[in-house]
């Protein structure tokens, strides 16, 4: 009868044995497929150029969610056929995930140094182009409640959120932390993976303060506190094609699209500096 | 040879295909570790305060799960009362409740402008107000406290559906006989429901133990991620893969051999049933 099983019988041992065989197979293919697939996936692409629908992935900033996604829909309207995906994160983990193969037609990364680990690894077509840049601000509690005016108010009292340091809103953070001499006690530190997880922090959760774009500073539960110019990060984001992308045309009239009037248009309305 | 025998090799195939992806990403893991830096990684300042508070806040979880989830499992076991089904689903829904959901239901109940959390902080921000409390307003959020209230939201389930599966089950005579005896309720729940049940409690503990120390969800969004006050292995695995990859994989690494030692722990209720 089926199942058999007691296990001393020699049949299970000889199951055993094609499970184990069959999963060596696996294995085996599994190696040998990964690096057969992104041929595949070129091959695919280009047909896909040529014909009717053409589909990219777009890996973006975190900060860049709103405006971003304006621009996708617009760049969809303007483009019948083509259909844009986001993935949006932190720039350190957006280069993270790229480097590691993750499929992905276009990086915009909130600061050059995210860009630049690609660019090393030759993972970059061409030059990236800055498209736009952003500044950054002491984001509170609506209303103020507890009276932050000044980098300075943020080395006492509560909890203060800020973004990781390899996050480019974290690398951003300490060095105006740094050159205004304002020491956080690390117990009061809590570290948004994204600069959303770190808007977050302070609009939802408990945090008195955070830093992070004032591009992100919206709606009714937080507000901004400005931070002087003299004292401020300039934050450029550059923004490239990766090497093998699927589908070349629509890649590259999307990077046009953001850098056209209409693209830089919805950038500033976002609150975002004109790239130069 | 009886063709019935043989097993079907449609289905040992895809069993090894299923096998295969249990495998591979545990195998990936290994292969990524760096073993002869493993002892320094794991004692870099950052991946020891995530070792220590990792194993403060599962094990505070675990406590307040068993204080807490004893009751819950005797009353849900033997007390009849309107409205049980109820009370077992909403003991239920974190098992199934995505965590950061939970995190975000927690926020609303126990932050500063919580229903709970909200009176909490105004009523000790006045020391005065109670005199005896050292240290001024009691906030949850971002405090390791929170991290263990985070993490004993998503245990708590596994203890009391453990223990409560074991009550049920066990012979409520020994209880009887003992009543009969003269015990009173307390040297019964004490001298025989408890050695009876032992075993699931120990299970029951264990499991709640392993789900509280990899909590990532309900923690990070609840409790933030505070180097060496909320940020535990999951959290600085997460966030150290970014700047220290090797410190990531070996925490990772520590995570899988201690998932690894409480399934040898309770293999006895998993493996070997047949």
């Amino acid at each position: 009868m089926w199942p058999p099983a007691p296990p001393t019988e020699p049949r299970s041992r000889s199951v055993a044995v094609l499970i184990a065989v069959l999963g060596t197979i696996v294995l085996l293919a599994v190696g040998c497929s990964s690096s057969s697939e992104p041929t595949a996936a070129r091959t695919d692409g280009t047909s896909a150029a040529r014909g009717t629908s053409a589909t990219i992935t777009v890996a973006a900033a975190a900060s860049l969610t709103g405006p971003f996604t304006t621009i996708g829909d617009d760049f969809m309207a303007a483009h019948p056929g083509a259909t844009v995906i986001f993935t949006f994160d932190s720039s350190g983990t957006l280069s993270k995930q790229l480097i590691d193969g993750a499929p992905a037609d276009v990086f915009a990364s909130a600061d050059p140094t995210n860009m630049t680990k690609l660019t090393d690894l030759d993972l970059i077509e061409g030059e990236p182009e800055v498209f736009a840049r952003n500044q950054l601000a002491i984001v509170v509690k609506a209303g103020n409640p507890t009276g932050i005016t000044s980098l300075a108010d943020l080395a006492q009292g509560g909890t203060i959120a800020l973004c990781g340091t390899e996050v480019p809103c974290g690398a951003y953070a300490e060095r105006i932390l740094a050159r205004a001499g304002v020491a956080i006690a690390p117990d009061r530190i809590t570290r948004g993976q994204n600069v959303k997880a770190t808007l977050a922090a302070v609009s939802e959760g408990d945090a008195d303060a955070g830093i992070v774009y004032l591009t992100d500073i919206a709606g009714d539960a937080v507000e901004a506190v400005t931070i002087p110019t003299a004292d401020n990060e300039i934050a450029t984001y550059p923004i490239g094609i990766l090497a093998g992308t699927a589908d070349r045309a629509t890649t590259e009239a999307f990077m046009a699209y953001v850098l056209s009037d209409a693209g830089q248009a919805v950038l500033g309305a976002a609150g975002f500096l004109p790239a130069s | 040879m009886d063709r019935r025998r043989r097993p079907p090799i449609l289905v040992v195939g895809v069993a090894a295909i299923a096998v295969a992806f249990f495998a591979l990403p545990l195998i990936g893991l290994i292969r990524r570790a760096s073993w002869s830096t493993l002892a320094a990684d794991l004692t870099t300042p950052d991946a020891l305060a995530a070792l220590r508070l990792s194993l403060l806040c599962s094990l505070g979880a675990t406590a307040l799960s068993v204080v807490l989830g004893l009751p819950l499992a005797w009353t849900l076991a033997r007390v009849p009362f309107r409205g049980k089904g109820l009370v077992r689903a909403l003991v239920l829904l974190p098992l199934v409740l995505p965590p950061v959901v939970g995190g975000v239901a927690l926020l609303a109940a126990f932050s500063r402008r919580g229903i709970v959390g909200g009176p909490l902080h105004e009523v000790t921000a006045d020391g005065a107000l109670l005199g005896w409390l050292p240290g001024g307003p009691i906030q949850l959020t971002f405090t390791t406290a929170g991290a263990m209230l985070a993490e004993t939201f998503v245990a708590l389930p596994f203890f009391v559906i453990t223990v409560e599966g074991a009550l049920r089950s066990m012979d409520a005579r020994y209880e009887d006989v003992a009543a009969t005896l003269g015990a009173n309720r307390w040297i019964t729940f004490r001298r025989v429901t408890v050695p009876l049940v032992a075993p699931s409690l120990v299970a029951g503990a264990v499991l709640a133990w392993a789900r509280a120390l990899g909590e990532f969800g309900a923690t990070i969004t609840f409790a933030g991620n505070i180097s060496g006050r909320t940020q535990t292995l999951p959290l600085a695995v997460y966030l150290l893969l970014d700047s220290r990859p090797d410190v990531a994989v070996a925490l990772s690494l520590v995570l899988l051999a201690v998932s690894l030692l409480v399934i040898v722990l309770l293999r006895d209720r998993w493996l070997d049933r047949s």
